[in-house]
């Protein structure tokens, strides 16, 4: 570990001569944040409308109806009526609406009864923004919904019968959604957390390449060799190199909420929940780019290939624009790691905690544990000729 | 177990697909000795020194450092090698004195005792007014200078230098033959790849001829070349009876032929340096005035010729 360090803090000192390193990793996702928050914000401040169809299948239940309820007190939200969940799909398909979300038959029941229910979100594929609000609202009355169902159940299980008054106090607990009714000050927050997010995510990738592309970095340098006559494992050259980019990533990032935080008003949410995600998310830049990086065989070409794949995944994860979770992309988005970042972020700066980003973070994790497997395997045979 | 020699290597072969880098290479270096593998390029001298130094597997042979095993997974024994690579191998945003500190700490030196080394190896190199400068402002000269410092900072045991003065200006390079001369007359076993024969025969007391991946013969410089029967040749300025003075000369033993030729005499002899003063006397009992004298050795790049049929750089 002693010699990893070493090779670690030459590194770190060596970038930080190199100007460049600290322009990507903290200079331009800071000013593009900036950037885009001021420009985009100034679009946000006219006014952000959404037009949702609420389907109630659940004829006999009265959740449906509190949520709609929910709804209608939200000024920028304009509810348009759906008899049949044709008809409104029709209406999310031809753009009148920007999303639909039908409760299914017996949903109230199967709530109270502690079995759960199931609220489906319909979203244009146009309206990723609004789309993205609805689920969110729906996200945050499904979560109050399962808390009064866990109650329920819980006193089921104790061999009680279900207690009428529990079920009453528990459906008096007021809805998260309606604790988060925003107002237009709100709504600029949420649009410079966005891009501060979207820059850390996106850059974050290049700010970690750096260190490792460092082998190649030292073999063109004709350093490796003097590093591996030394009385030192090679697992220790590939160390610092992942400890070289993982203490940039880490820094960088950091940084990076703690400005966006102050300078520009983001919201990035639950710390404990960004501290892990950030970890993560290091990690997997890591990992993700040392694989690439032990493709090449230059470190030019290691350096294409890692911006490559850090543009297309921050396209395809959504960090310049949000990307619409239905269809084809909003699936795919999850293959990048900048995908689930983006979800784990973005679910923090509406409020979410740590236990509600568990998704994301399984995510990051395991693309950081599989990415990071491989290249390590792979950089130990490229130092051991 | 103690060990007489400093490095042994034996049956070393390496191939890459089907090309075979080396075969069967094997040598030892004694303390104090500085032993030269000399070739020309490709002839698979960064290849064996690559798989003496743990950087490169071998196929087949064994090398010891002081009686221990070494092979790439070792790690304690490479502490007692320096190496020198035959490109410059030092971080040219880091200062030299910078360099040599982070080289310094991966073998474990630190502190005072670290300060003191790099103060001492900065001055032997001659960059003692330089050291804080980043490398990159540093002439090749200086740099090649540096490279070589960082190859003696753990105070090795062996030093491993791969062709350390191509393209290095003649006055640098002959401060680095002076360096690495000093160094083996200190005690250090120096094992010196080179594909100039002028420095195999400054520095070497055994050299290998390395062609084609094997050893075609090794030895110390006279040994190589008694061997392809070579002779050094002697020419005698002198004046007066040339006829009797040749005849006198060519009975001093180890001379082989003499004979008058142009205002003075040419002479063969086997070891014309051993022969020289029997040779001067017998000229001047003759009554002939030797004028001046010069003694021709047959050097390694005849050796080469005669063993390989080829000559170790090409001419361009």
């Amino acid at each position: 570990m002693g010699d990893a360090w070493t090779i670690a803090t030459k590194d770190l000192r060596r970038r930080l001569r190199d100007r460049t390193a600290v322009l990507v990793a903290l200079v331009l996702p800071f000013g593009l944040a900036f950037i885009f928050s001021l420009t985009l914000g100034d679009v946000e401040s006219r006014g952000f409308e959404a037009t949702y169809a609420v389907v109630d299948r659940d004829a006999s239940g009265h959740l449906p109806a509190e949520f709609t309820a929910l709804l209608e007190r939200l000024d920028f939200v304009t509810l348009r009526e759906a008899a049949t969940e044709g008809a409104a799909e029709s209406l999310a398909e031809d753009g009148t609406v920007d999303a639909v979300i039908v409760f299914p038959e017996g949903f109230t029941e199967r709530v109270q009864g502690g079995r759960g229910g199931a609220i489906t979100v319909i979203a244009d594929p146009d309206a990723s923004i609004s789309s993205l609000v609805a689920e969110s609202l729906t996200t945050s009355f499904a979560s109050n919904l399962d808390a009064i169902g866990l109650s329920v159940a819980l006193g089921a299980e104790a061999g009680r019968p279900t207690d009428d008054a529990l079920v009453a106090r528990a459906q008096a607990v007021a809805p998260v959604a309606e604790l988060r009714t925003a107002d237009a000050d709100d709504r600029a927050v949420t649009q410079s957390s966005f891009f501060a997010i979207g820059m850390a995510v996106f850059f974050l990738f290049f700010a970690v390449e750096f260190g490792v592309r460092g082998l190649l970095e030292e073999r063109e340098e004709g350093t490796l060799a003097r590093l591996l006559v030394a009385p030192i494992s090679p697992s220790s050259v590939i160390g610092g190199k992942a400890l070289a980019s993982f203490a940039v990533g880490l820094v960088s990032t950091t940084l990076l909420v703690l400005a966006t935080t102050w300078l520009l008003d983001a919201r990035w949410g639950d710390p404990l929940g960004v501290t892990v995600l950030v970890l993560g998310g290091v990690l997997a830049a890591v990992g993700v780019t040392a694989l690439v990086a032990t493709l090449a065989t230059t470190t030019a070409q290691a350096g294409a290939y890692v911006s490559i794949v850090a543009v297309v995944g921050g396209l395809l994860g959504g960090t310049f624009f949000p990307i619409s979770q239905a269809g084809f992309l909003g699936t795919i988005r999850f293959l990048s790691p900048q995908g689930w970042l983006m979800e784990g972020f973005q679910a923090l700066a509406y409020g979410g905690t740590v236990g509600e980003i568990a998704g994301p973070l399984l995510g990051v994790f395991t693309i950081a544990g599989v990415t990071g497997s491989i290249a390590w395997a792979r950089s130990r045979r490229m130092v051991a000729a | 177990m103690e060990s007489a020699e400093v490095l042994r290597c034996t049956g070393l072969r390496k191939t890459f697909g089907d090309r075979v880098a080396v075969d069967d290479v094997g040598f030892e270096i004694a303390p104090g000795e500085t032993y030269g593998l000399l070739g020309p390029n490709g002839a698979g001298k960064t290849t064996t020194i690559s798989m003496i130094c743990g950087l490169l597997t071998r196929d087949a042979g064994r090398v010891t450092l002081q009686g221990r095993e070494l092979d790439t997974t070792t790690i304690d024994v490479k502490a007692a090698i320096g190496f020198v690579p035959q490109e410059v191998a030092i971080y040219p945003d880091l200062s030299a004195r910078e360099n040599l500190r982070f080289f310094g700490k991966l073998y474990d030196l630190s502190g005072r005792e670290l300060d003191a080394r790099i103060d001492r190896i900065l001055e032997t190199i001659g960059l003692a007014d330089r050291g804080d400068e980043r490398t990159d402002a540093f002439s090749g000269g200086m740099k090649r200078r540096l490279n070589i410092g960082l190859g003696m900072l753990n105070d090795p045991i062996l030093l491993v230098l791969d062709e350390p003065t191509v393209g290095v200006d003649p006055q640098s390079r002959n401060a680095i033959l002076d360096s690495v001369e000093a160094l083996a007359s200190e005690g250090m076993a120096v094992l010196y790849t080179t594909h100039y024969m002028e420095e195999a025969e400054r520095l070497c007391d055994r050299v290998g001829i390395l062609d084609e991946g094997t050893v075609k013969a090794e030895g110390t410089r006279r040994e190589l070349i008694s061997l392809v029967g070579e002779h050094d040749r002697l020419r005698i300025e002198a004046h007066g009876d040339l006829a009797a003075a040749a005849a006198a000369a060519a009975g001093v033993p180890g001379v082989e032929e003499a004979a008058p030729r142009d205002g003075g005499l040419d002479l063969l002899a086997r070891d014309a340096r051993a022969s020289l003063a029997d040779v001067v006397r017998a000229v001047d009992e003759t009554g002939a005035g030797i004028t001046s004298m010069e003694v021709r050795e047959p050097n390694l790049e005849a050796v080469f010729l005669h063993l390989t049929g080829k000559a170790l750089r090409d001419e361009g």
